[in-house]
């Protein structure tokens, strides 16, 4: 689709960042407050629909390629299976193990209270990111490649 | 009889994604028939897991002493994965309804029938 | 054309008297017996995984195993777009 007005542009620079800053915030808070991965994941995603709408598939195309995006995603659920298997490694092989969950350096502590402590929740919120990541690409590509090929064959008829 | 309003919802859902699926011939109003279907699926799902009086499952900034149960969390996280599942099958079939379109230049479920030459 | 009105209207009429009898005869909304896991996993769920959202432990923790295939569902659907316009992307 052919681009928008100079006056959705403008508005669309300026509201991206405010956008990705509270999607990242509710996939990284994703053991504390409702939330995690797939929502977080959904909210990034409809930003980046926000900017093929108002800039044009055509212009976003040209400056990303799409196999780019989607080698991220196959980062995302290759880091996510790895976090899953290092469960197997351990003395007693359990799948899916929460094997962070005593140290103090990486989101280790006990919860204890129920205060809002960031620093709890073991193997949670890596894997928060993992999925995460997967869903921004994954819904990124889908929409880029569906806006495409829908206006690359107005000029094939 | 009043108290069963969700239900009464996901039966009204169904059976408009339902009359669409089956009565329309226009491709893309199958395809939201479809997804009406699927979204009361959904909320059939999330119906099921609600006790009397229930607060969120969600322990931060709780303040001891409350005494009110909670929701089950079990149906919210079976929910989270059919949501998804959803917008894979809904991404499959437009895509497909585009391919379409650009094959046979028309929209009409009941012309898309024969293997064009 | 009109076969096909016949036996849609027939399926659908079927299929409206079934729903509108099964969703009038359940319990009422709110009243539901007695769960034991979910009771379990509200008072376990802080000192096992060590995080304040029973959610969220539920779905990354209890229950991975359905997240693995979800991640799996949605790199399938993405392949799927890509291979349906393969042609298209590369002219």
């Amino acid at each position: 689709m052919t681009e928008m007005s100079k006056v959705v542009r403008t508005i669309t620079s300026l509201s991206f960042p405010f956008i990705l800053i509270y999607g990242l915030y509710v996939i990284a808070h994703g053991h504390l407050t409702p939330g995690g991965g797939f929502q977080g994941g959904a909210i990034v995603a409809s930003a980046l629909a926000m900017i093929i709408v108002a800039f044009g598939s055509k212009w976003v195309l040209d400056r990303i390629k799409e196999k780019n995006i989607s080698l991220l995603e196959s980062v995302g659920a290759i880091c996510f299976i790895l976090l899953a298997f290092f469960g197997l490694t351990y003395a007693d092989p359990v799948f899916f193990k929460n094997f962070v969950v005593d140290n103090p350096y990486l989101f280790g502590q006990v919860v204890t209270d129920n205060a809002a402590n960031i620093n709890t929740a073991g193997v949670i919120p890596l894997m928060n990111f993992a999925v995460g990541l997967k869903v921004i690409a994954g819904l990124f590509v889908i929409v880029l490649v569906l806006a495409y090929a829908s206006t690359a064959m107005e000029g094939k008829k | 009889m009043i108290y069963n309003i969700p239900f009464i919802a996901v039966a009204a859902l169904i059976l408009i994604g339902l009359y669409a699926v089956v009565f329309k011939r226009n491709l893309i109003k199958i395809v939201i028939g479809i997804t009406l279907i699927e979204c009361g699926v959904n909320l059939f799902l999330i119906t099921l897991g609600y006790r009397e009086g229930g607060i969120a499952p969600i322990f931060t900034n709780l303040p001891s002493g409350t005494s009110a149960t909670m929701a089950l969390p079990v149906p919210q996280a079976l929910t989270l994965t059919s949501i998804v599942i959803g917008v894979a099958v809904l991404a499959l079939m437009l895509a497909l309804v585009v391919h379409i379109y650009r094959h046979y230049n028309t929209l009409d479920a009941r012309e898309v029938r024969r293997l064009k030459e | 054309m009109d076969k096909r009105t016949i036996i849609g209207s027939i399926f659908f009429t079927i299929v409206l008297v079934f729903i509108l009898f099964a969703m009038l005869m359940t319990h009422p909304f709110g009243d539901i017996s007695e769960s034991d896991m979910d009771d379990t996993i509200i008072e376990n769920c802080q000192e096992e995984t060590g995080a304040n959202n029973a959610v969220t432990s539920v779905v990354f923790d209890y229950r991975g195993f359905d997240t693995l295939g979800e991640a799996t569902i949605l790199f399938t659907a993405v392949a799927g777009v890509i291979l349906i316009f393969r042609r298209v992307l590369h002219d």
